[in-house]
Order: structure tokens, then C-alpha cells, then sequence
């Protein structure tokens, strides 16, 4: 393969017209192959083949202008806190807190038969439209474009459940990546990052002491 | 007595095709890959199962470590250069030609603006050592890192924010590095993440 065949025909004449004599060139690969195998180990020790992952968030603006009137109302029955503490639990209610009861600060974790049940059935209408969707769309009937619209339009429908994540300091980057991974999987289109308010604290320790300090309130 | 022969036989081996699939694989790496970034700090970014790529060009990086140390890379050199200038005004301080050249082929940059030009006069490999330990100064009395933010984004517009923190960073950090950025109304920017292997669904 690497040899090459010459015909000499010039050089010295030999009586009786020309013989030709025939000069294998033979190329030898080794060192070629060599160098070649350093530069892959270069290349593959200090390259990244896989480009990064993205979560895209919006962050509502904390302008002070915005008056009361502005801010967008979210009916209590719609919306959903979560309370991050970092390990592996996160707490949750329903619309409006409730400072009396500790049982309505619920624990639950980030497995799938945690946060991301309760979150899917709540959200259970615009999961199953999104399904029908997706199924649409790997039969072929829609686009990719027409099917990231009508997505969209689904998840950011009247009824859809608005939740609102805080975490308190304890929580870990991880938390917070997973609680926004768990908006994803649920396909829910509202949801927002907010910081942890007093009555929060309140809700975590309350349950932490069962009920005591609910009990001392309403003493007063 | 009879004579076994033994017949030599060439043990050259042709190298051509070894040749040829070696240049291939190069190609390939060549190709496809992107080369790491020097980072200060190691980093483990969380897994999720989002899959939008990050944009190559005009980005912003915002390194958070565990410990909560604010690291911040342009990918423009133009940028780099406009940005130090422009924070240094902010602070009273001037930099040289020389200490401009020096910074704006940094890959990644963290120190206090005081201790900026003690920090270019070191050499490349102290500056290594020296830059796991400081980081952009986040807190409200001094931040630094706002006025990083401010003139980065007026040296250039079209300039995506990415954030990209250690999974076990605690979350007051985080808040800290978003109260800023909200401050500044960013409101839309990019946490980096790396895919999860089971969605789990």
C-alpha cells in the first residue's frame, strides 16, 4: 500500500536497449501514526465534547415603582408555595398560609412520587393536553414551532396552578435547580423565585415544634 | 542430517491504515470539541433536564463557588478592556497599556479592584494561586460586583448573563448574586446546568 513503484529509466544505459529496473519506494507510517495518537490524547484530555446545559429564567423586576395595582393577583386556590430547606425535604401549602394549623405545612421530597405527583395532579389538565401534544407531534401532524406555541399557550392557561418557590438559606444551589427542574416536568408556566418572608420562618418552626408556637401566639 | 531452513519473513507492518483511521479520529476530536475553560475554582453544576444549549458568543459568567466566591470571564477581549476601564474610573483607579494587555487575555477574573493591580504585576502562575483565594466582593456595603455587572453590560448590549454555581453553594449566596443582578434590572439570564441521565419519568 505505502509502496510506490518506480521506473528507472534514466540514468546509466546498458547495452541492448533499456532495461528498466524497478525501485520500490517504501513510506514508512510509524512515526506519522505516532504523532498522530499524542495529538488525539490531546486533544482528548483537554477538550469538552458535551456543550452545557441552560435553564432560561425570567426574574420579576424589584423596581420600586411598580405600585400594588400593577402586581398581578394570583387566586388562592391556584397558587402553591414551596419551601426549600435543603436536604432532601420541601414544604408546601396551599393558597393562603395557615398560622393556626401546623398540619397545613405539609413535607414532602424531590422524588417523583413527591413534590412531582402532587404538582402533576394539580396540574393534571394541562399535563394531559401537553401529552396529547407531544403525541401529535411524534405521529407527525404538527411542527416543532407549532408545537412550542401551543405549549406555551397551554401552560399559561386561565386555570393553570402558579407556584412559588422560596428557599431559605439553609437550601443548596442543587435545590433550587431541582424545584425549577420539577416547573419543567410539570409544565407549569407560572412560577416564581421569591425570598422567604417572616411568616414563612414562622410556618417551618411551627411545624418543627408542633403547633407550639401557634399556641403561644394565640395566647397572647 | 537434514537442514531445517527457516524461512525469513518480514515483519514490517504497513501503517497506512492505522495512519488513515488516526486522522480520522483527529478530524473528528478537531471538529466537535471545544476547548475547557481555566476555571479558579472546580465546579459541579447540578443536573437538570432542560435541553436548550448555551449560546457561544457573547456571554457573561458568573462562577459561584461552594464557599461562595463570585469569579467573573467576557469572552471578548474588546469587552474585558472596556469593562476594567470602566470600573476602575469608578473607583479612582487607572490601569497601563501593559496591565490592559495583561487582563484583557485572562480567561477568568475575581479580585477586589483594590488589590487589581497588585494582583497583574504577579506573574501567571502566582496569580493562580492567588485568585482561588478572593473573588468579587458581593456584599451591600461593597459591591464590587454591581458595578462589574453595569459596565459589562454597557461595553456591550448584546451581552447574555450565564450563571454557573457549584450544586452545594447555599442559596443565600445565590439570592445575593440575583438581588444584584435584579438591581440592575437583568432579569433574564441563563443558570448552566449538566444534563441529568434519567429524567425519571
Amino acid at each position: 500500500m505505502s509502496e510506490i513503484q518506480t521506473n528507472d529509466t534514466g540514468g546509466k544505459k546498458k547495452k541492448g536497449g533499456s532495461k528498466q529496473k524497478k525501485i520500490s519506494v517504501f513510506v514508512d507510517f510509524t512515526p506519522m501514526v505516532d504523532m498522530n495518537m499524542l495529538l488525539i490524547t490531546f486533544f482528548m484530555l483537554c477538550t469538552s465534547l458535551s456543550k452545557p446545559q441552560t435553564m432560561e429564567i425570567n426574574m420579576p423586576s424589584n423596581d420600586k415603582k411598580i405600585t400594588d395595582a400593577d402586581k398581578s393577583m394570583v387566586k388562592a386556590s391556584q397558587a402553591t408555595t414551596l419551601l426549600l430547606t435543603g436536604g432532601d425535604s420541601i414544604f408546601y401549602y396551599n393558597g393562603q398560609p395557615d398560622y393556626k394549623d401546623y398540619n397545613s405545612l405539609k413535607l414532602t421530597s424531590y422524588n417523583a412520587s413527591g413534590i412531582r405527583a402532587f404538582l402533576l395532579k394539580k396540574n393534571s389538565v394541562a399535563v394531559g393536553q401537553i401529552n396529547a401534544l407531544k403525541q401529535k407531534k411524534l405521529e407527525l401532524k404538527i411542527t416543532q414551532d407549532q408545537f412550542t406555541k401551543q405549549a406555551s399557550v397551554i401552560k399559561n392557561g386561565k386555570n393553570t396552578p402558579v407556584v412559588i418557590i422560596k428557599a431559605t438559606d439553609k437550601a443548596t444551589y442543587k435545590n433550587l435547580i431541582d424545584a425549577l427542574d420539577e416547573m419543567e416536568i410539570c409544565n407549569i408556566g407560572v412560577y416564581v423565585i421569591d425570598t422567604i418572608t417572616r411568616g414563612d420562618r414562622f410556618l417551618l418552626k411551627n411545624r418543627e415544634t408542633k403547633g407550639a408556637f401557634s399556641r403561644v401566639a394565640s395566647a397572647k | 542430517m537434514s537442514k531445517v531452513k527457516v524461512a525469513r519473513k518480514s515483519t514490517r507492518i504497513d501503517m497506512t491504515a492505522m495512519s488513515d483511521v488516526t486522522v480520522l479520529l483527529l478530524t473528528f476530536f478537531m471538529l466537535t470539541s471545544t476547548f475547557v475553560k481555566k476555571e479558579p475554582v472546580q465546579v459541579t453544576t447540578p443536573a437538570s433536564v432542560s435541553e436548550i444549549k448555551i449560546p457561544e458568543v457573547n456571554i457573561l459568567s458568573i462562577l459561584i463557588d461552594p464557599k461562595g466566591k463570585v469569579f467573573m470571564g467576557l469572552d471578548k477581549q474588546a469587552d474585558m478592556v472596556e469593562t476594567l476601564t470602566n470600573v476602575g474610573k469608578d473607583y479612582g483607579i487607572s490601569f497601563t497599556p501593559e496591565e490592559m494587555k495583561k487582563f484583557k487575555i485572562e480567561k477568568t477574573f475575581g479580585v477586589p479592584i483594590k488589590s487589581m493591580k497588585a494582583y497583574l504585576a504577579m506573574s501567571s502562575e502566582d496569580q493562580d494561586k492567588v485568585l482561588k483565594d478572593e473573588g468579587i466582593p458581593t456584599d451591600k456595603l461593597d459591591n464590587q460586583f454591581k458595578s462589574w455587572i453595569k459596565n459589562a453590560r454597557a461595553a456591550n448590549k448584546d451581552l447574555r448573563i450565564a450563571i454557573k454555581a457549584d450544586k452545594n453553594t447555599p442559596y443565600k449566596v445565590i439570592k445575593d448574586v440575583m438581588t444584584s443582578l435584579q438591581d440592575l434590572r437583568e432579569n433574564r439570564y441563563n443558570l448552566i446546568t449538566s444534563l441529568k441521565k434519567d429524567s425519571g419519568k
